[in-house]
């Protein structure tokens, strides 16, 4: 007897009545989730490898869909990462979603011991403001030896690491434009 | 309904699954070659990533290695060992997951119709609108695989990314390996891929690499290579792995008869209701709980 | 990097030294797994810990942490003396047959010229011997005062038996290590070095990464597909922060900045215009009055003419140094001595990304300096160390918040996911990543934010005028959308494009009108034709459209190069030097991985580093150095133009090789009260900081309920197992460790992967630990700032902090 026809038997023989499972088996798999997300190309923001990640954001784009992260992967063309991430890269669903991202421009005022909610406006001017005192205050038209050397020594100023290249040469043009000698980045630490 | 995706060959307490015998799929596998695995726990992370899992509250208790064992939200753990050997030390790194046996104890071992099936590519999956949360299948296993979510009050374990798998796409874990220490493909040809690798690693020194794939469990859908063969306990493996006897008895002389295993089942899963409670995480080798806030 | 990510898979030896990569740089980790698998490459590690990378090494050797600098010597005296250098190289591409003054002298530690008083050395001595203008030479190498004869001499007390003293490893480790590397000295074989910041973060930095060069120059693997010297940059955009002046000591494009000595356009042209040391040199700076005056037409647009030396006087000029330490040290100070006068320090910090709490040495002065400012701006994702130092807990030492006048802005930025534009890899590809969605709430873009802040200063200052408003209201802003410029337009701006007519100086069918895009910087003129905000970033952004956004992964030539894949710079070129990978007539060293070819009428492979048509023989292969050839002797460095062994700042033994000079002379500590130094008597046992791959500098631990806290939940401390013996130290238990800047507690991670050391006859231990933790952060996953130990100590030349080589005790806590 083939096994296939014993078994058929065997159910046939009282399974069913005995409280076995005979019906086929249900089996719905998890529908695949990046299924209809939107695709975004991008680079990795932490180590110099710049692994491609497609970032997979809810709906399609279209008017009427704010756009949410539900996924990030590895990019299957780049020709370095060929799809495979770090943990880091695994995981930066996290970096741009977590709670703990800043929202709101806030000051701390001297003396105080806790933060303010400030507007854009008032923070640009407030600053704007700063800058101007601490420049003109601060501003060395000649050094000691009587060279003309227009810098602002009261000022410093540092960039980060995943800023981009044209923020960084934004940035290096507020630099020479306000005069600041003191400048450091993280590729110095 | 059901699903036209997978043929499924097996499916716990039943006698049959719905295979029709239309189509043959190739067995699929996954590959884990321990001597250019990094530990980087890139995989650990993918999975949870693509399987929407919980981070699980962790604390560093003077070792590399995420947990002492996986966990329900948890699915692949790399399991870190240091050894001395041939005068210097040596690091082993091991991703530890569900081994996707062909003759997988787990599906034995459940009493719940349909809640472990063995789809026709090999890869055996936990159906949570079938599985009752005994805790049977866990003892069924002999690599301590499924483990009990106490949220679902279901069991769960690596489902080998069978939405992507079915989708097209390789497992989760396998794409994010940075160093292509995990691959994935058919059986046959992670195989074929296991055995070219051990070769060129005895022609460099590891004279006892071998390709674990256990007979025991009538091979595994995750073959992977071993650079010290002779010591598969220092990669936290079991040296000959088997279906408990127990376990295996129940299946081959119980379960024809049908009658008295069910009820055996039914009344088993009851009983264990009854006297212990929905099966608990193992507990965490003595710690602490976490930290709140963790 | 020299070479790509991707052709680590060409190297059949591959020396991983002064960094981790599998830890730091997985993914490009893969193609050292590729070259193993299908090279049957040998990965060879040295590293004071047996790292992740050691765990799938082929051969690993201990070294104590800062010794680099005589095992690399070693290596070189091994070469030198089993003759298992690349003769034909050597002789070809690098300065070997150079003859050097015979005033040039090294004894007891000291290079000729040094002045105590001032600790810095002059260099004159240091010169090449002229006949005419170019330096004499001897082919044959064997003239006592020729580079390769002075090498030979310097490198002979680096025997085996001194590295195992230096270094605390085995000979016959050390030998073995030798072997292997050294099996790359000849055309049929290549091998590369990987470093990173376990090299870069020592008071002998520079000279340990010389060391690794001149070992690659010796074994002929500069310029070849696998080889290459290959920094691995931590972060994924310092290598483009470099490039386009994230430094106060440079201009976009690494053009030098202006100080006081230089006046006048001219007096800096004349200076950074270097002329060449022998007859073949191209000497590409050269061209430095092209890329200087395009750089000043993009930074003034119309207001640079001829007539006001194109603005040149509105450029800052620089007296002295005002690199990381200094920034706080002046800061901290208050004022600080320039040009021999007295000028104010830093009494505001604006600070975008950056987390100098965090980031920099010695803690507790970091929030000293801090709290000292009167204004602060800081541009973050998420709350920083930086950001709340006026509320640091008190074993930071810094006022209470009453007393802290500073006045602190917080501004929400997006991630990298809510912005586009470029960021440039290690390997010099810039690449343009698209933006998937909106900042959160109320974050902007920080070109946006820089943007705001820039116009509002600039309406003061027309507005009210002030210190020379002309500084200000200059530069040129030229923008689409001022407030919130297009970064498309920011990259043409810095590709370059022509202001008139332009003609391609090599060839005449080519020419720009005023308005498009140029080419690339051969196009680039100084007589104001042409604007460029980045020369080396020429040619990114073209009339054909933006380069960095192409994504053709074609490699047709097997060897990974890619160069249909976003932009290389400069001007696409995959491999640097890579004229080097040829020999004299312009043939391959190894036809199975030819870098580029002379086919008698051109060179063709990857983009060439020469001339296109310029037959081999014309020019040296290195173009941009003034000798045309690689230094194996370099008398431009601020201490010395060989390498020598110094032991760190803070050093746990007396220099073997010469006991009056123990550390590098030309370092000179810092007086502040808050820099301190400990002592090997005090502080026994040696300590090096290091990342985890689990984490990202001070970044990841914020994610709340982030899967990376989970794969290390918190701050740890690796100790070895025989002092954990020694010290009563169990695994998992509290340990706390000490310098003389002050103390941090962890948990303790007994590991066997720490070896004991004989170092000098006596026995010593190494420990380290990983420095994400701080008082920000997650609830549940702060800890401390590993940085709290580390001395303010650095490198000379680039004034990087030593990290990674210090001194501590250890305790139970």
């Amino acid at each position: 007897m083939q096994r296939r026809t014993f078994l058929k038997a065997t159910a046939l023989g009282g399974g069913v009545a005995l409280g076995f499972d005979v019906s086929r088996a249900e089996a719905e798999m998890r529908a695949l989730k990046i299924a209809r997300t939107t695709e975004t190309r991008s680079i990795c923001p932490y180590c110099a490898v710049s692994c491609g990640v497609i970032i997979h954001t809810l709906g399609d784009k279209s008017k009427n869909v704010k756009p949410a992260v539900v996924h990030v992967e590895g990019d299957p063309d780049h020709p370095i990462s060929r799809g495979s991430l770090c943990p880091k890269g695994a995981t930066l669903r996290d970096d741009i979603t977590h709670k703990n991202r800043l929202l709101h421009p806030k000051v701390r005022r001297p003396g105080s011991d806790h933060w303010e909610d400030i507007s854009w406006d008032d923070a640009v001017s407030q600053i704007a403001r700063h800058i101007k005192d601490t420049r003109d205050r601060t501003f060395v038209a000649k050094n000691a030896k009587g060279q003309v050397v227009n810098r602002t020594p009261g000022i410093a100023m540092i960039g980060g690491c995943t800023d981009t290249n044209e923020f960084n040469y934004l940035q290096w043009k507020v630099v020479t434009a306000l005069g600041v000698p003191y400048r450091d980045t993280q590729a110095r630490v | 309904m059901t699903t036209q995706n997978l043929e499924i060959r097996r499916s716990s307490a039943s006698l049959w699954g719905e295979k029709t015998g239309m189509r043959h799929l190739p067995v699929v596998s996954k590959f884990i070659d321990t001597t250019t695995c990094i530990g980087c726990k890139a995989c650990e992370v993918a999975c949870q990533e693509w399987n929407d899992l919980e981070a699980v509250p962790t604390r560093q208790t003077g070792n590399y290695q995420t947990m002492p064992e996986l966990d329900a939200e948890f699915w692949n753990l790399i399991r870190f060992n240091e050894r001395d050997f041939d005068g210097g030390v040596v690091w082993l790194m091991r991703k530890d997951q569900c081994m996707h046996c062909e003759d997988p104890g787990c599906l034995a071992a459940c009493p719940a119709p349909g809640a472990i099936v063995q789809y026709e590519n090999g890869i055996v999956d936990v159906n949570p609108e079938a599985c009752i949360g005994c805790g049977f299948c866990a003892t069924g296993c002999p690599f301590n695989v499924p483990k009990f979510h106490a949220k679902t009050g279901k069991m769960a374990k690596c489902t080998l990314c069978v939405d992507r798998v079915t989708s097209g796409l390789e497992p989760a874990c396998i794409k994010a390996c940075p160093t292509g220490c995990l691959q994935f493909g058919t059986k046959d040809d992670m195989v074929a891929l296991g055995h070219a690798r051990v070769e060129q690693l005895k022609g460099n020194g590891f004279a006892n690499a071998v390709l674990y794939d256990p007979p025991g469990v009538g091979g595994t859908g995750v073959v992977t290579v071993l650079g010290h063969g002779d010591h598969p306990e220092w990669y936290g493996l079991p040296a000959d792995p088997h279906v408990p006897v127990g376990v295996r008895f129940w299946k081959s002389v119980l379960r024809p008869l049908g009658v008295v295993a069910m009820i055996g089942a039914v009344l088993g899963a009851i009983g264990h209701f009854m006297y212990q409670g929905p099966k608990e995480p193992r507990a965490r080798d003595g710690e602490p709980p976490p930290p709140p806030g963790a | 990097m020299t070479n790509g990510w991707v052709d680590i898979k060409n190297a059949d030896v591959i020396l991983a030294m002064g960094g981790n990569p599998a830890e730091n740089h997985p993914v490009g980790f893969k193609w050292f797994m590729e070259a193993k698998r299908n090279r049957n490459a040998r990965l060879v590690v040295v590293d004071p810990r047996f790292t992740r990378t050691a765990a799938v090494a082929d051969l690993y050797s201990p070294i104590r942490a800062g010794t680099d600098i005589a095992y690399l010597l070693g290596i070189i005296r091994y070469a030198l003396e089993n003759k298992r250098y690349h003769e034909d190289y050597v002789k070809l591409h690098t300065n070997a047959p150079l003859l050097v003054n015979p005033a040039f002298t090294f004894n007891d530690g000291l290079f000729s010229g040094f002045d105590p008083a001032k600790g810095e050395y002059a260099k004159d001595t240091w010169a090449y011997q002229l006949g005419g203008s170019f330096a004499k030479t001897d082919p044959t190498l064997q003239d006592p005062q020729c580079v390769f004869q002075l090498l030979k001499k310097h490198v002979e007390r680096y025997t085996p038996e001194m590295v195992e003293k230096i270094c605390g490893v085995p000979k016959e480790t050390f030998l073995k290590v030798a072997e292997v590397v050294t099996s790359t000295g000849n055309p049929e074989r290549a091998g590369t070095i990987t470093y990173a910041l376990g090299w870069t973060q020592h008071s002998t930095a520079v000279q340990i990464i010389r060391t690794g060069a001149m070992l690659q120059l010796l074994l002929g693997n500069v310029g070849r597909p696998g080889g290459g010297v290959n920094a691995f940059r931590g972060h994924s955009n310092i290598q483009g922060a470099t490039d386009t002046a994230g430094t106060f000591e440079i201009l976009p494009g690494y053009l030098k900045t202006p100080t006081g000595p230089w006046q006048s356009l001219k007096e800096y042209l004349d200076a950074n215009t270097p002329k060449p040391l022998e007859a073949a040199s191209m000497n590409y700076w050269q061209n430095t009055p092209k890329f200087m005056v395009s750089l000043l037409k993009a930074a003034y647009g119309k207001a640079a003419t001829k007539e006001n030396d194109f603005g040149y006087s509105w450029l800052p000029k620089v007296d002295g140094n005002y690199s990381w330490m200094y920034i706080f040290d002046d800061m901290y100070r208050g004022d600080t001595t320039r040009a021999g006068g007295k000028e104010p320090g830093p009494e505001a910090l604006i600070t975008f990304g950056m987390n100098p709490v965090g980031l920099g040495p010695n803690s507790k002065k970091m929030v000293a300096a801090l709290a000292k400012q009167k204004w602060m701006v800081v541009v973050e994702n998420v709350e920083t160390e930086t950001s709340i130092f006026w509320k640091a807990p008190k074993e930071y030492e810094g006022p209470p918040p009453s007393q802290v006048q500073t006045e602190v802005f917080l501004l929400p930025a997006a991630d990298f996911a809510e912005k586009d534009g470029t960021f440039t890899n290690s390997a010099r590809w810039l690449q343009w990543k698209w933006k998937a969605l909106d900042p959160p709430g109320q974050a902007k873009a920080d070109q946006e934010i820089l943007a705001r802040i820039f116009l509002a200063v600039r309406d003061l200052y027309q507005k009210e005028g002030g210190a020379l408003p002309e500084q200000v209201t200059s530069v040129s802003w030229d923008y689409t959308s001022p407030a919130s410029p297009d970064l498309g337009d920011v990259l043409k701006e810095m590709s370059g494009k022509a202001l008139a007519e332009v003609h391609d100086p090599n060839d005449k069918t080519k020419v720009h009108t005023a308005g498009q895009q140029l080419d690339g910087f051969g196009q680039l003129m100084d007589d104001g034709t042409t604007m460029c905000g980045n020369w080396l970033h020429s040619g990114v952004y073209t009339e054909a459209g933006n380069n960095a956004q192409r994504r053709n992964n074609a490699d047709p030539t097997g060897l990974g190069m890619f160069h249909n894949w976003a932009f290389s710079w400069p001007a696409n070129r995959r491999i640097m030097y890579n004229r080097a990978s040829a020999d004299a007539e312009g043939k391959p060293w190894d036809a199975k991985r030819p870098g580029i070819t002379w086919n008698g009428e051109k060179w063709v492979g990857d983009v060439p580093d020469m001339k296109p048509d310029a037959p081999p023989g014309t020019y040296g292969a290195f173009i941009m150095i003034p000798e045309g050839v690689a230094r194996l002797y370099a008398p431009t460095f601020n201490d010395g133009p060989f390498p020598e062994h110094y032991e760190a700042v803070e050093a746990a033994v007396v220099n073997p090789l010469h006991p009056g000079v123990t550390s590098n002379p030309a370092f000179k500590k810092f007086t502040s009260d808050k820099d301190v130094y400990g002592t090997k008597e005090d502080f026994p046992i040696v300590c090096t900081t290091y990342r985890l791959t689990e984490h990202f500098h001070y970044w990841t631990q914020h994610q709340h309920q982030g899967l990376l806290n989970e794969l290390q939940p918190g701050f740890f401390v690796e100790i070895p197992e025989g002092l954990a013996r020694e010290k009563g130290i169990e695994n998992g238990s509290k340990v706390k460790v000490t310098s003389a800047r002050g103390q941090i507690q962890g948990v303790a991670m007994v590991t066997r992967r720490l070896y004991p050391l004989k170092v000098d006859g006596k026995e010593m231990w190494q420990i380290g630990f990983p420095i994400h933790w701080g008082f920000a952060g997650d609830p549940g996953h702060t800890g401390p700032l590993a940085n709290m130990l580390t001395p303010s100590a650095m490198d000379p030349n680039t004034w990087t902090p030593e990290y990674k080589a210090f001194l501590v005790k250890l305790e139970k806590a």
